[in-house]
């Protein structure tokens, strides 16, 4: 269970080592979010139309450690971007992974950028 | 810097740090706990729920990582085992010294074990730690395996009924034994031990009273327990629960004063005998007395606190042990002097076993003061009568009346306004917050609403019990501050669901982001998202497939998510009547895709494991067979469920079989506030269980019965009788009057019950409503509901003819592969998921 857990490390911008290419913008839901994944890892993919924003997280409940978290509702509270687990409803930050219901379970955060319409995840590795 | 040590790290230990982080002076301290359990503290007060929680974690008062954040060093799985007092220094088990400056003693309590002969067979267990209820369940599990079910706690106090809870939750037999003549003997009389014991027998708990063991026998295993009375019980396991005794021995080895019995001396700062070493909780003896409740415990860490800071708070001189408290799911409540009476008090008793309950009062004989009081069965009152005993205040002229309510017009709750209690009224007492420190929160602005408060002032954190009357004053303070206190529905929207509902229709609203931009802001939530789905489902039957993003996850897939991540498959089987070419179909697609089936408590077939992108491949087969989406997924119609009925049962009155179809295929898709379920009897004897569901349809002489707002669950309510003696056609017009009214107008997330108990007037205003036409609008909902009938489209059969929406259920964007972490196990024939 630690194994995979220590898969997701938060990745800032300035680490970033690889952009790997995930898809076109298209091939996202518009307000939802998808899965992608890369070797191993499962990473959570959400477009927010209504401010233009994209971003990634860990798919792997930190509760749990099931793979559902691209499944999950998003929108925000007081403004930050967040992300609500299917399974138990617990509130993770999209900006930094942290646990918005005050509990300690916190998601690790990745970078994405869009160039010509093309979707990149930022790798550490 | 100077150090204090703190041993002990349970409730009261915590509760000591709590404040010590809260206070200004903090940094000029260093803090160093030893707990000799593996975890931090956790809640002890609500062990019984260990059981029913994914993990322990849950119970943690805060996780590990609070203590480094807050600089205090915890080392668990550390015991002291020596106190040098001249050279101010503890040694721990392992050997270890380590210097203070202040020592507090927090070690708590542990069970009595009464010299009973025996008592060291294997099959005997206490109940105090996490530990207890593991070793406890796994004993329990091993026994069951080879059919053995009898099991006896020994004390039928409070805690010993908890821990026969426990049992009885473990699928055990469970006897209580008790020496005293009653159960709660320190909290209840004869009648409230009584009234008590025939709810929690009717449970199943078996209650055996005035019974002195004698020897426990058996072979090396627990087999029996002899009496002294010549009786006899065979039993398979015990669990004692006959009290608690202070651990004291760390302090009476260093030679730290002790009383007679047990318990380290404390004086009212709760010094002990040596200065600087201080003493709280269930070790402490204050007043001669071990206080075994919380409330008292997190009283002294406050004080023992002060007093190292250099303050000069002081110890109450007397210690209140009032309690409220759900006891196998029974209210019971003690406050006060429970059993005074004679010379100085008189008792007002009120009992009725018909429903359960039981009600005594104790007041002075002039009638002007409340001394003490039991409740059992309803401990609703409890609160305001805790503070008409504890504030002295003056009581109504006819006492009788706090607990038979006021009767005949104009009727008031006890206490007035809650805004009547002095400033001083201790609202909540395990955190000790009073009235007026949570009026203060709110009118200094401090605080805004209801969570703010609970955050400042920490009231209701802990047992909950005085969280009705929390809400209370929050509410009606905010109300004479002349602020508007709204039922909204989350930061988005600042409106009712019933109003969202209106704004919805009036603008004729087509979008959520639509709505958001017109009447709310910022970019939703997982809470509004789903309610205005709901709304736009129930205003234009528009399907989940319409607007995606905003279905709750298991709408948005249409399938029900499991502990996996996988989903389930429910079919819709109208009435539960299927042909059995649809149930060999049902066998054929479960097997190709190697599903986990069980039948659900609607009478239909669930099929478990499902990958998401199995759903759609699944479906195709289901839909070409000529099944439709159940729905099971979604707050909406799931099953009209029914028996045989007339057509075979040789006591059916009328067909309930057909009918139940007809108002299934009806109403399936109709998206509400909460789930509906439905159930039609075709005579009294009910086998369809209708009056457990939001409504119940039963056959009688000259037609149908209708009930509503009945569900089962964790409270479970019968149905209440709408209208009697139907026909088939009245009964459908009643129902869409009935539930086009409730889609409108309840909460989101409540169910019929709970709106029909909110509903002012209820049933009888209801019946208005639906029967008599009072608001004028019968044929308004009748056509509402008809329009909705008309545009139902099942949602899989859409999903899967366009190929748009079947990009849902890609597991992945960027590759064809499917998702290689799931792991099942085997279960009997069949698999379940990876147990977390």
């Amino acid at each position: 269970m630690e194994e995979i857990v220590s898969l997701y490390q938060t990745v800032q911008p300035s680490e970033v080592i690889s952009w790997i290419r995930v898809g076109a913008v298209n091939d996202f839901p518009e307000n939802a979010g998808a899965c992608i994944k890369y070797n191993s890892r499962q990473i959570a993919v959400y477009h927010f139309t209504r401010t233009q924003k994209w971003y990634a997280c860990q798919n792997l409940c930190p509760h749990k450690m099931e793979m559902v978290l691209s499944r999950g509702l998003i929108g925000d509270a007081g403004g930050i971007p967040k992300l609500a687990c299917p399974m138990h409803k617990k509130t993770f930050s999209l900006e930094d992974g942290s646990n918005l219901n005050g509990e300690e379970y916190s998601i690790a955060t990745y970078p994405v950028k869009i160039e010509g319409g093309i979707v990149y995840i930022g790798f550490a590795d | 810097m100077e150090r204090i040590i703190l041993v002990g790290n349970g409730m009261v230990g915590y509760k000591f740090c709590e404040k010590l982080i809260a206070h200004p002076s903090r940094n000029q301290f260093d803090i160093l706990v030893f707990g000799e359990e593996i975890r931090p503290a956790y809640d002890r007060v609500h062990l019984s729920e260990y059981f029913s929680l994914k993990s322990a974690d849950e119970l943690l008062l805060a996780p590990l990582n609070w203590y480094q954040e807050n600089d205090i060093t915890l080392r668990t799985s550390e015991l002291i085992s020596w106190i040098d007092t001249e050279n101010k220094k503890v040694l721990t088990h392992k050997g270890e010294s380590f210097d203070y400056d202040y020592l507090v003693l927090a070690t708590g309590s542990f069970p009595f074990i009464p010299p009973i002969k025996g008592s060291e067979k294997e099959g005997i267990f206490i109940y105090r730690t996490i530990e207890d209820l593991e070793a406890i369940q796994n004993y329990a599990d091993k026994l069951k395996a080879k059919g053995r079910f009898q099991s006896a706690v020994l004390g039928g106090g409070l805690l010993g009924l908890e821990a026969a809870n426990a049992s009885k939750e473990l699928g055990m037999t469970t006897h209580v034994v008790e020496f005293a003549p009653r159960l709660m003997p320190r909290q209840l009389d004869q009648s409230g031990s009584d009234l008590l014991q025939s709810k929690i027998e009717s449970l199943g708990l078996k209650i055996h009273l005035g019974k002195n063991s004698k020897e426990i026998v058996g072979e090396g295993k627990v087999e029996r327990i002899d009496f002294t009375d010549g009786t006899t019980l065979p039993i398979d396991m015990i669990i004692i629960s006959a009290g608690i005794r202070p651990r004291d021995e760390v302090a009476k080895n260093s030679g730290i004063a002790i009383g007679e019995r047990g318990g380290v001396l404390v004086n009212n700062k709760m010094e002990t005998s040596v200065p600087g070493i201080y003493a709280i909780g269930e070790v402490a003896l204050y007043n001669q007395n071990i206080y075994g409740l919380v409330a008292p415990g997190y009283e002294m860490a406050g004080v023992a606190l002060d007093q190292i800071l250099g303050g000069s708070k002081l110890m109450s001189p007397s210690i209140d042990m009032s309690t409220q408290l759900k006891l196998v799911g029974t209210e019971v409540a003690s406050f006060g002097d429970p059993f005074i009476e004679g010379e100085s008090a008189i008792a007002i008793r009120y009992e009725n076993k018909q429903r359960g309950i039981y009600k005594r009062i104790n007041i002075s004989k002039d009638g002007s003061k409340l001394l003490g009081g039991i409740l059992v069965g309803d401990s609703s009152d409890y609160n305001s009568l805790f503070q008409l005993y504890i504030n002295e205040m003056k009581l109504p002229e006819n006492a009788e009346d706090l607990i038979l309510g006021q009767r005949g017009p104009g009727s008031k709750s006890l206490l007035g306004s809650v805004l009547d209690l002095p400033d001083s009224a201790q609202i909540c007492s395990c955190e000790s917050v009073n009235k007026g420190s949570i009026c203060e929160a709110l009118k200094s602005g401090a605080c805004t609403d209801l969570k703010g408060v609970i955050k400042q002032t920490k009231a209701s954190t802990c047992c909950g019990g005085c969280k009705p009357m929390v809400v209370d004053l929050v509410k009606e303070t905010l109300k004479s501050l002349g602020k508007e206190v709204k039922e909204t529905i989350c930061e988005h929207f600042e409106y009712s669901r019933q109003e969202l509902f209106d704004l919805v229709k009036l603008n004729n609203t087509t979008g959520y982001d639509e709505a958001l931009d017109h009447f709310g802001k910022g970019h939703g939530c997982e809470i509004c998202k789903p309610v205005m789905a709901s709304i736009f489902a129930s205003i234009f039957m528009e399907t989940a497939n319409k607007q995606v993003a905003i279905q709750d996850s298991n709408d948005r897939f249409l399938a029900n998510i499991q502990r996996n991540g996988t989903y389930s498959v429910v079919p819709r089987v109208p009435g539960g009547e299927i042909t059995p070419e649809k149930l060999v179909v049902l066998g054929q697609v479960a097997r190709k895709y190697d599903l986990y089936t069980k039948i659900t408590g609607g009478q239909r077939i669930d099929l478990f494991g499902a990958q998401l992108n199995e759903l759609p491949m699944i479906w195709k087969e289901l839909i070409d067979a000529g099944f439709e989406s159940g729905h099971a997924y979604g707050k909406s119609l799931r099953t009209v469920k029914s028996c045989v009925g007339s057509t075979w049962c040789r006591f059916g009155m009328h067909d309930s079989v057909s009918f139940a179809i007809r108002i299934e295929e009806r109403y399936k898709g109709l998206r509400s506030p909460h789930k509906l379920k439905g159930g039609v009897s075709g005579c009294i004897r009910e086998c369809a269980e209708a009056r457990g569901k939001d409504f119940g349809v039963i056959a009688v002489e000259g037609g149908w019965n209708l009930y509503v707002c009945g569900n089962g669950g964790a409270n479970p309510k019968h149905a209440i009788l709408l209208a009697s003696q139907l026909d088939d056609d009245t009964c459908i017009k009643y129902l869409d009057r009935f539930l086009i009214y409730y889609i409108r107008t309840a909460g989101p997330l409540i169910r019929t019950s709970t709106w029909l108990e909110k509903l002012e007037g209820g049933i009888e205003y209801l019946k208005k409503v639906v029967v008599e036409d009072c608001l004028g609008m019968a044929e308004e909902f009748e056509n509402e509901m008809d329009g909705l009938v008309e545009k139902y489209a099942c949602e899989w059969k859409e999903a899967i003819e366009d190929p748009e929406t079947m990009k849902r259920f890609k597991p992945f964007v960027n590759t064809e592969e499917s998702d290689d972490q799931l792991v099942f196990v085997p279960l009997r024939e069949q698999k379940m998921p990876r147990p977390w």
